[in-house]
């Protein structure tokens, strides 16, 4: 893990000119401001994503995430703020920003009717190579990513995870410097997101700077040196994931009283023990904690208390667990997946 | 190898402001190969290109010609014109519906994050369905002569009808562009063909001549843009007068892509 990163050198590390190679940074964004009619989707957001390293951007649908990716892969143009990429202004030079990226997400998809072969022979001749080129490149990104024997099967037929992983061969033709993958593994099974996982790492280990849109905390804890947690637009936390798991409690303790009436008790007992009044949802008690103690400490008092206990966990932080700890209201997030994984920040 | 080369040494290597000229275009054929490689995956497309002019080719000839035109010969050699025209509009239609397909899916959002020509992707399925379109329309003049249609324009007559109909289905394919970028999915675009191309074609002398419509149709089917240009192309083929319709179908042709093509041009720049 990294060393903290602090938010004050931002601004003074921007880039004065559009072509300041001195910048440690492969992504710089300040003040980032765009909206959609009435909605505002990103109200004023800092990026810095340094050389070589990835950045996760946390938060729930709708929070931004998508929105930020866009602007810095010159999809959108920001209605205010500047953002550049290697250096490169993402409004002004354009162009060049589009030589060093790549771009993976739901709404950047290969064609679905032509086989996976073809859709990196298109980019790969797209991007000026020729044709053996092309077709070497396509074969040797099939390859490393196991889809060699769907070569020639159209795209619509490959199941998710190939999918994913023809979306992101697509996407690393040109062997961009920069790389954004917005959500790779939502919707995949725990098997194909655990080999996402692998292929992020390698690219980084290759020297690809990544930036990572995700909604679950265990893959920006598992693959970022920093996390930036964002909601309706605004940064809410930035920090490595140590330092978030310091502030938000890597783990959340849930009490339940066997009888709703001693739920009072309980009440009193978890704020006193885990330093802040915990959040009630039914009979169920939950709370942010940082320090493991916490558990047994909690079962003496509530022991010396002669409380019955219908249900005690310690367990990893939820997304919206961390959401609430961070802006103390809940992840207004309206996830289809319910499956994401519980165990979260270790 | 340029591309892959500077991404991978880095930075530091000035990286060209825009795509040159040159590059543009290999961009656009690029992307027009693209769509004509799609007819190899999508049967459908094709099937839609070649099935449906077969079909209102056979069942225009032998379920109306006898009642309209005494044999079904004879009313070939008219209606047969006029079964192009209403094919070559539907096809036009083709580039709206692949764009918004294109634009549904996320094709387009990963094209747009290439450093290719802003215009290549929308440059580049215009030329792939204008091959397409000329596919259609060699099929059906085709399949009319093996019925009993008989060209006495010469080859000339055939060629010059074929560009007209190119050119006019180029300038329909403006409005097709345009619909194509406004609606929220393909099958909108689809509806929005049949709701204006069938009126339109039906409401001309396209399949049948308009001396037994009403007058204030026929008033209507004397100006409608369908009704010059199966005339022009009914002169063409069969060695007769048709400069005048021919002239009248280009200025509509003009009219149509001087409207439509500057409103395309800036939804498509706005979108892009």
């Amino acid at each position: 893990m990294k060393a903290p990163q602090e938010n004050a050198p931002l601004r003074s590390t921007f880039p004065r000119g559009p072509r300041d190679e001195q910048t440690t940074h492969a992504i710089l964004a300040e003040g980032l401001v765009k909206r959609f009619g009435d909605t505002t989707a990103l109200d004023g957001v800092d990026l810095a994503v340094r050389r070589g390293t990835v950045l996760g951007l946390l938060g729930p649908n709708g929070a931004g995430k998508t929105t930020a990716v866009r602007i810095l892969a010159t999809l959108l143009r920001p209605d205010s703020g500047r953002a550049t990429v290697g250096g490169y202004d993402v409004v002004h030079d354009a162009h060049q920003v589009r030589r060093l990226i790549g771009l993976t997400g739901q709404y950047a998809s290969v064609d679905e009717t032509l086989t996976g072969l073809e859709n990196l022979i298109l980019i790969g001749r797209l991007l000026g190579l020729s044709r053996p080129e092309a077709r070497g490149r396509g074969r040797e990104l099939l390859a490393e990513f196991r889809l060699e024997d769907a070569a020639n099967k159209a795209a619509k037929a490959y199941s998710g995870g190939m999918r994913r992983r023809l979306d992101l061969a697509a996407s690393l033709v040109g062997r961009p410097q920069v790389l954004y993958l917005d959500e790779p593994t939502t919707g995949l099974d725990p098997r194909s997101r655990n080999e996402m996982w692998d292929i992020v790492r390698d690219l980084v280990s290759g020297g690809v700077t990544v930036l990572l849109t995700t909604q679950y905390l265990e893959e920006a804890d598992l693959l970022a040196e920093e996390i930036v947690v964002i909601d309706h637009g605004r940064v809410i936390a930035t920090g490595t994931p140590d330092e978030l798991k310091g502030r938000v409690g890597a783990q959340t303790l849930a009490v339940r009283a066997r009888y709703p009436v001693d739920t009072p008790i309980v009440e009193s007992i978890v704020a006193q023990v885990a330093g802040r009044a915990p959040e009630a949802q039914g009979g169920l008690l939950t709370v942010p904690v940082t320090d493991p103690a916490v558990l047994p400490a909690v079962v003496r008092r509530l022991e010396e208390a002669e409380v019955a206990i219908g249900e005690l966990a310690l367990r990893g932080s939820s997304l919206d667990e961390v959401f609430l700890a961070l802006t103390g209201h809940r992840a207004e997030d309206e996830t289809e997946d319910q499956n994401q994984p519980e165990r979260i920040l270790a | 190898m340029t591309a892959a080369a500077t991404a991978a040494t880095g930075a530091a290597v000035a990286l060209p402001r825009r795509v040159n000229p040159v590059e543009g275009l290999r961009h656009t054929f690029t992307l027009a190969w693209r769509s004509l490689v799609q007819l190899k995956h999508n049967p459908l497309e094709l099937l839609d290109l070649s099935v449906q002019p077969i079909m209102f080719v056979v069942l225009f000839t032998y379920v109306f010609g006898g009642a309209i035109s005494g044999s079904t010969g004879d009313y070939l050699t008219f209606a047969l014109p006029g079964i192009v025209v209403q094919n070559a509009l539907f096809a036009s239609v083709t580039t709206g519906v692949g764009l918004n397909t294109d634009l549904t899916k996320g094709v387009f959002d990963r094209l747009r994050s290439l450093p290719i020509a802003r215009s290549a992707p929308l440059a580049g399925r215009i030329i792939a369905d204008t091959v397409k379109q000329a596919w259609s329309i060699a099929l059906i003049l085709g399949l009319g002569v093996i019925l009993g249609f008989r060209v006495h324009g010469g080859v000339q007559g055939v060629l010059a009808a074929f560009v007209l109909l190119l050119v006019f289905s180029l300038a329909v394919s403006w409005i097709a562009v345009l619909v194509g970028l406004l609606a929220a999915d393909p099958e909108k675009v689809q509806i929005f063909a049949f709701v204006v191309v069938f009126p339109l074609t039906f409401t001309s002398n396209a399949f049948v001549p308009a001396d037994t419509m009403p007058g204030w149709l026929q008033a209507w089917v004397d100006v409608n843009p369908v009704t010059i240009l199966a005339d022009a192309v009914r002169g063409l083929l069969s060695g007769g007068a048709a400069a005048t319709q021919v002239g009248q179908s280009l200025l509509w042709a003009v009219a149509i892509a001087a409207v439509f093509a500057p409103i395309a041009v800036r939804t498509f720049k706005r979108r892009v």
